[in-house]
């Protein structure tokens, strides 16, 4: 009961935040509507027994990239009038209305299955196990570290000064 | 996988407190909440007294000893001054964002002392990502800091802004790595099970390096001085909050020495052994241990200058990134491929390492003109 509550309101606040983002003029409060967004889909991770995720979530997202975009924001320049509207307006608009449109048919139409058993209580150690353990994803845990290793070689290479 | 038996002590350990004490969730979940706002808003009265005064003793002055017996009402007499003064927004503030600032950054500090033992049990909420919560939620606060430097339209504010993005996302990497020496070492990540862990040694003897790197990379990420350069008075004027007044300076005065009692609390809960002690009762040793690391956080700033900002990024990625990695190599082999030496042979090795390393850092590391001495 407490926990279909909270599932809702973080969701519907998610949401518009979510709205709040595309819709605010101001670049900097879309911003920190963001963050809002980001703490609330931590929330949902919580409410669904995924706890670890929930941490991690905000620990990246509220606490690195969301970080990453302010600092960008403080460099801007005329932050509170906001982006100027031009000519690809209209094509955006479609883009987004099929994105969206393709994106409700795919989630309305898979079906999508539910768990039997209740999830596990401590989530850490049978996630650990999954990822790192036997039979488990280490590789693409390593593959992903990889990924990410060689963007921040190429990143640092790129904004080095000659 | 075997973990390190630290258990072959005599001493038993209190039964610990049931998830439920006293009586029902609801009171369980009011009587630590209570208790959790009225320790930060007291334990901060207490520790801005300390430093006033410990700082003066230290730079050989009086400090304020007028209200009160010993000055001891100063804290006092100040936030009721503070509360009562003018609250000035500027004109070209974003009001909204200004308003919003100080709860965004109070709210988390709050939140981390939810799940730090008082005693054995006694704690809000005993989850099991319980460090990682810490980690999550303390990274918020910089929101707030952001929220107040750019909402201030004040160029001072936004200077303060941006160095403290500059430190916060530089430190965190030293100080998660510094953390994980601690869960590898303890085997879990909830904070009661770490100081349970700690039964017989404190993890500052096992985990030495693990601990000035945990301890550097906080007070940076507090802006404790010497990293305090996000609010350098003498640069400055006072960084992201130069254009707040009244209560909403409190707020911000509150923050910075909460952050401050829950770094200590982290401290004392990961390295110095939490509730764990001998006669005493468990909540006491607690307060006292973090007393103490508070302590050395005025020590250390009444000691250090305070960096420069090409100091405080090099010092972050140069000295404490790969010292953290190496801590956590050495830990991570220690726990895996030698169990059976914990942790009586390896707190004599891990000492040799710390100082083998930092020395070694301290020689070939340079700012600037001069050595860092780490």
């Amino acid at each position: 009961m407490g926990l279909t509550i909270a599932f809702w309101a973080f969701g519907t606040v998610a949401l518009l935040s979510a709205l709040g983002v595309v819709l605010l003029r101001n670049v900097f409060r879309a911003a920190l509507s963001l963050v809002l967004c980001f703490l609330c889909i931590a929330g949902l991770y919580v409410t669904l027994s995924a706890d670890f995720l929930a941490a991690a979530q905000i620990l990246v997202y509220v606490g690195a990239i969301s970080v990453l975009i302010i600092l960008a924001v403080m460099m801007t320049r005329n932050v509170p009038q906001g982006s100027p509207g031009n000519r690809l307006k209209i094509p955006a608009l479609l883009v987004a209305a099929v994105f969206l449109g393709v994106m409700a048919v795919a989630m309305i139409y898979t079906p999508w299955q539910v768990a039997a058993t209740a999830p596990a209580a401590p989530t850490t150690a049978p996630l650990a196990g999954r990822l790192f353990g036997d039979r488990g994803f280490v590789l693409a845990v390593e593959i992903g570290a990889v990924l990410i290793l060689s963007a921040v070689i190429g990143a640092i290479a790129i904004a080095r000064e000659k | 996988m075997m973990m390190p038996d630290f258990g072959t002590g005599a001493r038993i350990a209190l039964a610990p407190l049931p998830p439920d004490w006293p009586g029902g969730f609801w009171w369980h979940w009011l009587f630590f909440t209570v208790l959790v706002l009225a320790f930060v808003l007291s334990m901060v009265m207490g520790v801005i007294y300390i430093e006033r005064r410990v700082l003066a003793r230290m730079q050989s002055r009086l400090g304020p000893n007028r209200t009160g017996p010993f000055g001891l009402l100063q804290a006092v007499a100040d936030a009721v001054k503070v509360l009562i003064k003018e609250n000035i927004v500027p004109a070209a503030a974003d009001k909204v964002v200004h308003w919003l600032a100080p709860v965004v950054a109070f709210a988390p500090v709050v939140m981390v002392f939810a799940v730090v033992p008082f005693a054995n049990g006694a704690l809000l909420a005993d989850l099991n990502i319980g460090i990682l919560y810490v980690v999550a939620v303390s990274s918020i606060a910089s929101v707030g800091i952001f929220m107040a430097g750019w909402g201030s339209s004040n160029k001072y504010a936004l200077l303060g802004g941006m160095r403290d993005v500059a430190s916060i996302v530089s430190y965190e990497i030293p100080l998660v790595l510094a953390i994980l020496g601690v869960v590898l070492v303890a085997g879990s990540l909830s904070l009661n099970d770490i100081v349970q862990a700690q039964q017989n040694i404190p993890f500052i003897l096992v985990q030495p390096l693990g601990f000035l790197l945990f301890f550097t990379a906080a007070c940076a990420e507090i802006n404790r001085s010497p990293f305090d350069l996000l609010e350098a008075d003498s640069e400055l004027t006072a960084g992201f909050h130069t254009e707040y007044s009244g209560m909403k300076f409190a707020m911000f005065y509150l923050v910075e020495y909460a952050e401050a009692l829950a770094v200590s609390a982290v401290v004392a809960t990961l390295f110095l052994g939490g509730w764990q002690g001998p006669v005493l009762p468990p909540w006491l040793w607690f307060l006292g241990k973090v007393f103490f690391v508070f302590l050395v956080m005025v020590w250390v700033r009444a000691t250090m200058p305070r960096v420069r900002i090409d100091q405080l990024m090099a010092f972050a990625w140069k000295c404490l990134f790969p010292l953290a990695l190496l801590n956590l190599l050495l830990t991570a082999a220690e726990v895996a491929l030698w169990p059976g030496a914990m942790p009586l042979i390896v707190i004599p090795i891990n000492f040799a390492i710390a100082g083998l390393l930092i020395i070694i850092w301290s020689k070939f590391f340079k700012l600037g003109w001069g050595r860092v001495e780490v």
